[in-house]
């Protein structure tokens, strides 16, 4: 994959983000109003009227640009609504990233925001055009599919099912560990590993606690040119290396296709870390949000990401390697699975924990000295997804 | 006198509901309808006739069509991959339209398919007794496996059993008034078919009536040399005749004769003699061999199979019906399975693709039927949180001899009995019906042992 990328062009230099879980007394409306004021409060002197243009992204919650022109009153500024799958919230982001280093802009706002607790229904809601009827994914939901990548992965590397569901249980009672010290988490507690184990089933050897939570929330990001940043910021983080790889599916086609990894991980990865200048992604980050949508496909990136070895993932989660205190701390903020997955805010929400730890304000989360971490978002499921990847860090160069 | 009898196949359900005084009731899947238990049957007729089969025609009896308005014989039609040149039309309503049927393939050569879902009040008579399947029968000249000889027909209104056409429950007058009517329509009905072919008797006798009260009586009535049998299921409507000469089919020997009786609003005999070929051409999988490879079902979750309890559904939308326009561009992968494979490098592609995803070209793609690949479980899942009509979905991702993935939906198998490397092969299908559209495609089932040897 070729790209230039922006690396050290732009920054962001504030951030809001709305506690996440079942907002039943906010709509998305109130949920975007919280999110871009706080975005904004949190550099200095920024009204809303001195952002020049908006990455606005929903799944579901609405459509076009007006969802967010219309609740925030906006003066007739271009907004660009983002949709793609579960990587929505980054996509706007990147997008918005691109329009600053562009010249185009000045300061620009990616907001990102999910209403999905509304629907009445468990899971995740799909919009599809008219159809024939055929397609698996209409039918099989995405806990199914992802619980695919269990079997696949003890079977290729000769893991003991035990092993692997004390892993898969290792990553919920991790991300829940982490979530429990996360004022804006859904769930602000930690689960026993009994608890987790004996949760009802959803799909192949998934019980509720290994899989993400459906919560609403929103957040936003203000994104400045680098050499501006510290006007409004003494902490701004910088921007290394934006990706995105969206598949051409032919896992789902292609026998040779194992389900033990993802194709659009790894090249999105390769294209964010040549973007930053990094070369050994196991040594180079201070912390990783990732993807957890559900626990499988955690320990299944951590190989994809290049933070392990392959078959290595399961036994480095089980020695504690990517807890709080571990050697490479993944999703200290409590993940998708303290957060719960409105879907246009989760990509933000990573960057969120970003913010607050290069500004040393993560509370009990607080990672020592960290400079450079990554986001990463996962849109679609074995076999053909979309995956976007971010490094960004607390210096330039 | 008339076209011979070129092949059979009949199709029968695996499930049997437990609990209920026969035990041995056999219904069909939640997923399974007439049609997609026609187009079974007739699938198996198919690939065991193979390349030599000539379909000019396609005859769909039922008493249970899921469509009105709307002919379901070119679902069935679709799902064979038969030529467009082929009439395809339903003969709905009766157990004697599967009669109309094998009359019309017999005089103008083509496939008669004769399927039904027999639904009963629950408790009552015909859900104990009924039964849901499908057979096919192909009509063609040249030699065939059996010769028609003789047939009569009578004709005769009264009131035996009847329908509403917005029920799916029917009713019967007391039986012992219907018995009377038939018996004398029987024994007029075999003595004109007898005298017609000279003969005194035959090898085997079948008689199949929608009235129970014939059917406990069969022996009485009329007899065979060999055998005397009635319906091998229970009344099991328009395909019941079918089954009954499937089931003779399966067992008679060669140069010997069968007596077919209906007696169904009059009564309608057939006297066929059955040729040498007869033991090359039977059915790969007899109606013996389908009744016993059976799995139970609970006698609730079989009422919300037809409609008649709403059990709960996990908390996911519904879908939506399937598009015309998109399944009408899709018809042949949809009923036909059609994949492509890439000219250029050969890789097969589930569902078609205009560009090969294994060495890019586009538009270098030659259509490959699907219908009756087999293949193995590549990985699977069971998914208890997606929307069905009878929950939990089995999911499998299955590698087809002869290249080819495909993830699908797993019919008529245990969610506790999966394994990497289970052969499947494909079964249609009713997915679903929305917004009065039913949705039609294949879903993998466990390989029956008998076809799972064969193909070894």
């Amino acid at each position: 994959m070729a790209s230039n990328g922006i690396r050290d062009q732009v920054a962001i230099v504030g951030m809001g983000c709305t506690r996440f879980g079942e907002r039943w007394d906010q709509s998305s409306d109130d949920l975007l109003l919280d999110a871009v004021g706080e975005c904004l409060d949190s550099a200095v002197g920024v009204r809303k009227d001195d952002i020049d243009a908006y990455w606005l992204g929903t799944l579901n919650s609405g459509q076009s640009g007006l969802t967010l022109s219309r609740p925030l009153a906006l003066d007739y500024k271009p907004v660009t609504r983002v949709e793609n799958y579960c990587a929505t919230g980054s996509e706007a982001f990147r997008n918005a990233c691109y329009a600053v280093a562009s010249g185009a802009y000045d300061r620009v706002m990616a907001v990102g925001v999910e209403k999905l607790k509304d629907s009445g229904f468990s899971g995740l809601l799909r919009t599809d055009p008219p159809s024939d009827g055929t397609a698996p994914e209409l039918s099989i939901t995405a806990p199914a599919a992802f619980s695919l990548l269990d079997p696949a992965y003890c079977n290729k590397y000769g893991v003991d099912e035990r092993a692997m569901r004390e892993a898969m249980t290792h990553v919920a009672w991790k991300n829940h560990r982490n979530g429990a010290l996360n004022p804006k988490a859904q769930f602000q507690a930690e689960v026993s590993r009994e608890k987790i184990e004996a949760s009802p089933t959803v799909a192949g050897r998934l019980g509720v606690f290994d899989c993400s939570g459906v919560s609403d929330g929103a957040a936003a990001a203000l994104i400045v040119r680098a050499e501006d940043a510290l006007n409004y910021t003494d902490h701004p983080i910088y921007v290394k290396g934006l990706s995105l790889a969206a598949g051409p599916m032919r896992g789902g086609m292609d026998p040779a296709y194992d389900f033990t990894t993802f194709p659009e991980v790894q090249r999105s990865a390769r294209d964010a870390y040549a973007q930053a200048g990094i070369e050994d992604p196991l040594k180079a980050f201070s912390f990783a949000e990732v993807h957890d949508c559900f626990t499988p496909t955690e320990i299944v990136l951590m190989e994809d990401l290049g933070f392990t070895p392959r078959g290595q993932s399961w036994k480095d989660m089980l020695a504690g390697d990517f807890d709080l205190d571990g050697r490479l701390p993944i999703n200290p903020d409590g993940g998708l699975k303290s957060f719960g997955h409105p879907v246009g805010a989760s990509g933000l929400r990573m960057l969120y924990e970003a913010w607050l730890q290069f500004q040393g304000r993560a509370g009990q989360r607080q990672l020592a000295d960290p400079r450079l971490a990554l986001t990463h978002n996962l849109g679609g499921r074995p076999g053909g997804c979309v995956s976007f990847v971010s490094v960004v860090g607390n210096e330039l160069g | 006198m008339s076209i011979p009898l070129q092949a059979y196949a009949a199709y029968l359900p695996s499930w049997r509901i437990a609990g209920i005084s026969r035990g041995n009731r056999v219904v069909a899947a939640f997923d399974e309808d007439s049609t997609t238990m026609a187009a079974q049957a007739a699938g198996a007729l198919l690939r065991g006739v193979g390349t030599r089969a000539v379909v000019p025609t396609l005859h769909f009896a039922t008493t249970s069509p899921a469509y009105l308005d709307k002919t379901n014989a070119t679902a069935i039609h679709a799902a064979l991959g038969l030529d467009r040149g082929t009439f395809a039309a339903d003969v709905i309503g009766s157990a004697r339209s599967g009669v109309a049927a094998i009359r019309a393939a017999a005089a103008q050569g083509g496939l008669a398919v004769l399927a039904d879902v027999r639904t009963g009040r629950p408790g009552s008579a015909d859900e104990k007794l009924g039964g849901d399947g499908a057979a096919a029968f192909l009509f063609g000249t040249g030699p065939g496996i059996a010769e028609l000889e003789a047939r009569t027909s009578l004709s005769a209104e009264f009131l035996d059993r009847w329908r509403r056409p917005q029920s799916d429950t029917g009713e019967q007058w007391e039986e012992r008034f219907g018995f009377e009517e038939y018996a004398d329509l029987v024994r007029e009905a075999v003595a004109a078919v007898l005298d017609d072919a000279g003969l005194d008797g035959a090898d085997h006798v079948v008689l199949t009536s929608p009235n129970s009260a014939v059917n406990k009586r069969v022996g009485s009535l009329v007899k065979g040399g060999l055998s005397t049998t009635g319906s091998p299921i229970g009344h099991a409507g328009a395909a019941d005749v079918g089954l009954a000469l499937a089931a003779v089919l399966d067992i008679a020997g060669p140069g010997e004769t069968i007596l077919v009786v209906s007696a169904a609003d009059g009564c309608d005999a057939f006297l066929l003699r059955t040729t040498e070929l007869l033991a090359e051409r039977r059915q790969a999988s007899p109606v013996a061999a389908q009744l016993a490879s059976s799995r139970e079902v609970d006698h609730l979750t079989y009422l919300s199979w037809r409609g008649l309890v709403e059990l709960e559904l996990p908390r996911r939308p519904e879908p939506d019906r399937p598009a015309g326009p998109p399944a009408g561009r899709a018809t042949g992968w949809k009923f036909g399975f059609n994949g492509s494979r890439c000219t250029s490098c050969e890789m097969a592609h589930l569902p078609p693709q205009r560009v090969c995803r294994g060495c890019g070209a586009q538009d270098e793609m030659s259509v490959v039927p699907g219908t009756r690949l087999v293949g193995k479980v590549a990985t699977y899942t069971v998914d208890r949180l997606a929307f069905s009509p009878s929950p939990p979905v089995l999911v499998v991702v299955v590698d087809f001899d002869g290249g080819g993935r495909a993830s699908l939906e797993l019919a008529d198998a245990d969610p506790n009995a999966l394994g990497v490397g289970d052969r499947v092969e494909l079964t249609f299908r009713r997915f679903f019906t929305a917004g009065n559209v039913h949705n039609y495609f294949w879903k993998a089932r466990p390989l029956l042992a008998a076809v799972s040897e064969r193909s070894k």
